[in-house]
């Protein structure tokens, strides 16, 4: 068994043995190396919840496979023309001239109480920009293996990390391994309802299953790990199988995820369902500050339950 | 089997790392006559599924543990007794046994499997070992494997042996770099890790490719082997499903693994999701598809066998004991290769294993370790 | 200043200016029949920046453009065949028609690509010059970006991250006095655009945009200056374009500067008479460069307009290295 790290380690961990194995690999972002400039600063943050700490003292020297941090994915704003114009459409617009290698980690979701502004599960947007690749890992295992194969891969991919699993923990090799895009994980096998979903969703869907399981309701989780590519395969060929489905996304459910797979399956998987497809998201609004309001805001596993139960129960 | 006859059916420890265990399925119920070999219940961990045989004769009494639960390892899940022991007693140690069940797993005291390592050829290897006395044991896995392999052997045998299992060069915690791919260089690692448990004579133990690894060790080292058990060793014979071994190394996804895998076992149940997902982990680290492809061509000369294991059998036939095992319906390397080893090395026992696959050390766990005492006690 | 440069730079020089105008006449002219698809941004009249500019640099060096790109990329090197084709939107164009004039690029000549996105371009340079400065190989970047381009958050971010990060990074503001249809008059704040370098740490200069010589002196002391590790500068042409902000424009903003430009200012008139005067190129020189660039651009038309469309199954192809 491998040792446990936390998702923080993991991603740390990914950083630390890709600059060693390759040069070019350079890390950027605010407050990444600590309090630039500032004496007795040095180090002390390694980004705002820490994934970079330590990295400065070990890689001094630099080169061109950015792993750039767009510390909150709230703050695209102010750089989304690089991202989206320019990174994601160098290598289409050029002809196929264009390599534009770079990494862009950012975190999302709600439940620190951050409010708004510092909140959002902006992946839906991401997906939507051919030329880009969206991943968001659920555990240290995935979130180490994913970070490897986002830094050696070519194209530009927008890495998505929840604020809520820093801390958690899991198994993960210490030796480098990486871990494909568009390959979906059946993180629990059920035969009764479908349950789609990705980030922190996938730990309150297993929450869930569990719940539902104990009423006898077994329920197959599929966590996307990325939204582009995209591992349709999976997806229908568990629909298949159970005829039933839910897709469980913190997303905002305008142009969601959530609606991007129920669409998937309602074209691609008709003939096998036999209940109209639910969707578990956040509401449409911003994200709200106070404590009462954002727990409502953010689907838990009761919601989910509640879902899941009539899709479960449907008949014609 | 305690004095008043009662035996008290354990949760098995299968691997050094199992802590718990789920019963998947009870194939007994209470009331039914068991023998030993009787199958008893069907059991899942975190590794494997496999069947507990019964080992001892007598009458299903109670059934303690439920399907599904999480049972610590060690705790008594079913009680054997003959018709004659009252029900007053059995209830009393079901209740205790219960009780136990009930109150969980222990804290995990971080004592798992010590894994130590040593440099041998230049390469970090990886091993573990159980058992504190007696003659020592290592344990040689087959490609693709990792020394978990023997997870259904290495505590039963670490009862009167020391028992080690290493990860040969590109597998398991081992450094991932095979340099040639050679037998040779495989052979080095097991007498790196003899050399470190300070072992001048040992039994070896060895699956498929590992077993003409411990031939080409023991050929190498011959005063220090003591006796050689091959589970389906490589290098006698042309035959091999040059289609399993070339597949494995480029299997990408788990849709193209699985059926491969499978191919493995007589039972295709045998082969759970977690055993495919640990497969696939395994296959994703850095190095290790390179070192299965090199592995390959050792293992292959265009679809057929490349290694000859003949000439080694032949020279530690008559000197140490050797015991080949084959399951009968091995799909990787025919079992009717068997006896193309008891033909060079006549003094060699074969066991065939009726109805079991490539892999009789996971399917038939209980024939496996008889053997493999039996050849320990011939070495004398 | 004729005698500081040899006399391959001057011809160097006017080849470059010289092609620069006779490609964005003749883009001009092609335009109005109608066959050029979309959007076009000529250059004509300013071509003095690019050729001053570019003439000091070297293959080491990169430079991001604008929509108004045609000048940046013949200056730099640009295949002019490849450019026209492109235009056309035909696959055998520099992007193999998949971008169109607004995007023209060709890495391997350092050339960024021109950009659809006012103030697109100034990040990128910064990127390649720090690419430049980790690796050591004394490559400086350009941006070139126009009046309205100089009020852009980006291009105000970017000079500011030079200048802290000491990048071998020159900012050339081209000002031909309008951001589409807004005089830069009104929509710049200050009354120069170098009036900002010292809000941002660099050096500033204003050059005449028609002044070839000029416009290379000013060059290559920022050039310079960026590959001795001193840092950032921004440098102003002040200019005029020839013809509207985009094909199509009937111009009904402007005054009537463009007569005057032609008839007075014209950078290529100029350069010609400074060289001639001072004897470093005779008529006959300048003649031959005229009729070559005369042929080249003819073939390039000749062969774009027969090159073959992109195939149905290039509208897929190149969105990612591997998907």
């Amino acid at each position: 068994m491998p040792r446990n790290l936390t998702y923080r380690e993991a991603l740390n961990e990914a950083l630390a043995q890709e600059m060693e194995r390759d040069p070019s690999v350079i890390v950027m972002g605010e407050d990444n190396a600590g309090g630039e400039g500032a004496p007795g600063e040095d180090d002390a943050w390694g980004g705002v919840l820490g994934v970079t700490k330590g990295l400065y003292h070990k890689f001094a020297t630099a080169g061109l496979r950015p792993v750039a941090e767009l510390m909150f994915v709230d703050f695209m704003g102010v750089c989304f023309d690089q991202i989206f114009n320019q990174a994601a459409k160098f290598r289409y617009m050029f002809g196929g001239k264009a390599v534009t290698p770079v990494v862009i980690r950012t975190m999302y979701g709600a439940g620190l109480r951050a409010a708004a502004q510092h909140s959002q599960a902006l992946y839906p947007v991401f997906t939507h920009i051919p030329g880009l690749k969206v991943v968001v890992p659920a555990t240290p295992y995935d979130a180490k293996g994913l970070l490897i194969a986002a830094i050696r891969d070519n194209d530009p991919v927008i890495f998505f990390e929840h604020k809520a699993l820093y801390d958690l923990t899991g198994p993960v090799p210490e030796e480098s391994y990486t871990l494909p895009f568009g390959e979906a994980n059946v993180v629990r096998e059920g035969s009764d309802v479908t349950i789609v979903t990705l980030g922190r969703m996938v730990h309150t869907s297993l929450a869930a299953a569990d719940e539902l399981a104990a009423s006898g309701v077994s329920c197959e989780v599929v966590d996307l790990r990325t939204t582009s590519p995209l591992d349709e395969d999976t997806i229908l060929e568990s629909v298949e199988n159970t005829g039933r489905l839910v897709v469980v996304d913190e997303a905002t459910p305008r142009c969601s995820i959530a609606t991007d797979i129920s669409a998937l399956a309602a074209s691609r998987a008709f003939g096998a369902l036999r209940a109209p497809i639910g969707m578990v998201t956040a509401p449409h609004t911003p994200v709200p500050f106070s404590a009462a309001l954002e727990d409502q805001y953010i689907p838990d596993a009761q919601r989910i339950v509640n879902a899941v139960k009539p899709v479960a129960e449907w008949r014609r | 089997m305690t004095d008043s006859g009662i035996t008290s059916v354990a949760m098995p420890k299968w691997g050094l790392s199992m802590r718990s265990g789920k019963i998947t399925d009870w194939v007994v119920a209470e009331g039914d006559p068991v023998a030993p070999g009787d199958d008893l219940a069907d059991i899942e961990t975190e590794k494997i599924t496999g069947t507990l045989e019964a080992d001892s004769p007598g009458l299903v009494r109670r059934l303690i543990a439920t399907v599904g639960e999480d049972v610590p390892v060690g705790a008594a899940i079913a009680l054997i007794a003959p018709p004659d022991v009252p029900d007053a007693v059995l209830d009393d140690l079901a209740a205790r046994a219960r009780a136990v069940i009930d109150a969980g797993l222990p804290e995990d005291d971080g004592a798992g499997p010590v894994v130590e390592t040593v440099e041998a050829g230049g390469r970090k290897v990886s091993y573990a070992g159980a058992g504190d006395s007696g003659d020592v044991v290592l344990l040689v896995h087959g490609y693709g494997g990792d020394r978990n392999s023997w997870l259904f052997l290495q505590e039963p045998l670490a009862a009167r042996h020391r028992v080690y299992a290493l990860d040969l060069p590109g597998h398991g915690t081992s450094a991932k770099d095979v340099g040639d791919g050679s037998v040779d260089l495989l052979a080095d690692a097991v007498l790196g890790v003899l050399d470190a448990v300070g072992s001048d004579r040992a039994h070896l133990v060895g699956h498929s490719l590992g077993g003409a690894v411990v031939l080409a060790a023991a050929a190498r080292s011959p005063g220090r082997i003591a006796s050689l058990t091959l589970f389906a060793p490589a290098g006698f014979g042309p035959s091999i499903s040059a289609g399993y071994v070339r597949g494995f190394a480029a299997a990408q996804t788990r849709r193209e693994l699985k059926p491969l895998v499978g191919q493995l076992f007589a039972d295709e149940q045998l082969v759970t999701r977690q055993v495919v997902d640990d497969l696939l982990a395994y296959k994703r680290l850095d190095g290790v598809d390179a070192a299965l492809a090199a592995l390959a061509e050792t293992l292959l000369d265009g679809d057929e066998q490349r290694i000859d294991s003949a000439a080694a059998v032949r020279a530690l036939g008559e000197v140490v004991p050797v015991t080949v095992v084959w399951g009968s319906a091995d799909r990787i390397i025919p079992a009717e290769q068997a006896s193309s080893v008891a033909a060079v090395a006549p003094g060699a026992a074969v066991r065939v294993i009726d109805g079991a696959g490539h892999m009789p050390h996971m399917e038939r766990p209980a024939e496996a370790q008889a053997a493999v005492e039996e050849t320990i006690a011939r070495a004398g | 200043m004729a005698d500081t440069l040899t006399k391959d730079q001057l011809l160097t020089a006017y080849r470059t200016m010289r092609t620069i105008r006779e490609f964005e006449e003749r883009v001009h002219k092609e335009f109005a029949t109608g066959e050029i698809p979309g959007f076009v941004h000529l250059y004509a009249g300013e071509e003095a920046s690019a050729a001053g500019v570019c003439l000091n640099l070297d293959e080491r060096d990169t430079i991001a453009s604008t929509h108004r790109g045609h000048g940046h990329c013949i200056a730099k090197g640009v295949d002019v065949g490849g450019m026209m084709a492109e235009i056309y939107g035909r696959t055998t164009g520099s992007c193999h028609g998949k971008g169109g004039s607004m995007h023209i690029a060709d890495l391997s000549k350092g050339m960024l690509g021109a950009n659809g996105i006012v103030g697109g371009g100034p990040p990128l340079i910064c990127g390649t010059a720090l690419a430049a400065k980790l690796k050591g190989t004394g490559g400086v970047s350009v941006a070139f970006f126009g009046d309205g381009g100089s009020n852009q958050g980006t291009t105000l971010e970017s000079m500011n991250l030079a200048s802290v990060w000491n990048l071998p990074a020159i900012f050339v503001a081209e000002n031909n006095g309008y951001a589409e249809s807004t005089a830069s008059t009104w929509s710049v704040a200050t009354d120069n655009i170098a009036d900002r370098a010292g809000a941002f740490g660099m050096p500033g200069v204003i050059v005449d945009g028609f002044d070839f010589f000029a416009v290379h002196e000013a060059a290559r002391e920022a050039v310079a200056r960026a590959r001795e590790g001193g840092g950032p500068t921004l440098i102003e042409m002040k200019f005029t374009r020839y013809f509207g902000h985009f094909e199509g424009d009937q111009q009904t903003y402007r005054a009537q500067e463009v007569a005057h430009a032609r008839a007075e200012l014209d950078c290529l008139t100029r350069f010609a008479a400074q060289v001639t005067a001072d004897g470093s190129l005779s008529a006959a020189d300048l003649a031959a460069v005229d009729g070559a660039v005369a042929i080249l651009i003819d073939k390039a038309v000749a062969e774009a307009k027969a090159a073959p469309l992109p195939a149905p199954a290039d509208l897929l192809t190149d969105v990612y290295v591997r998907y």
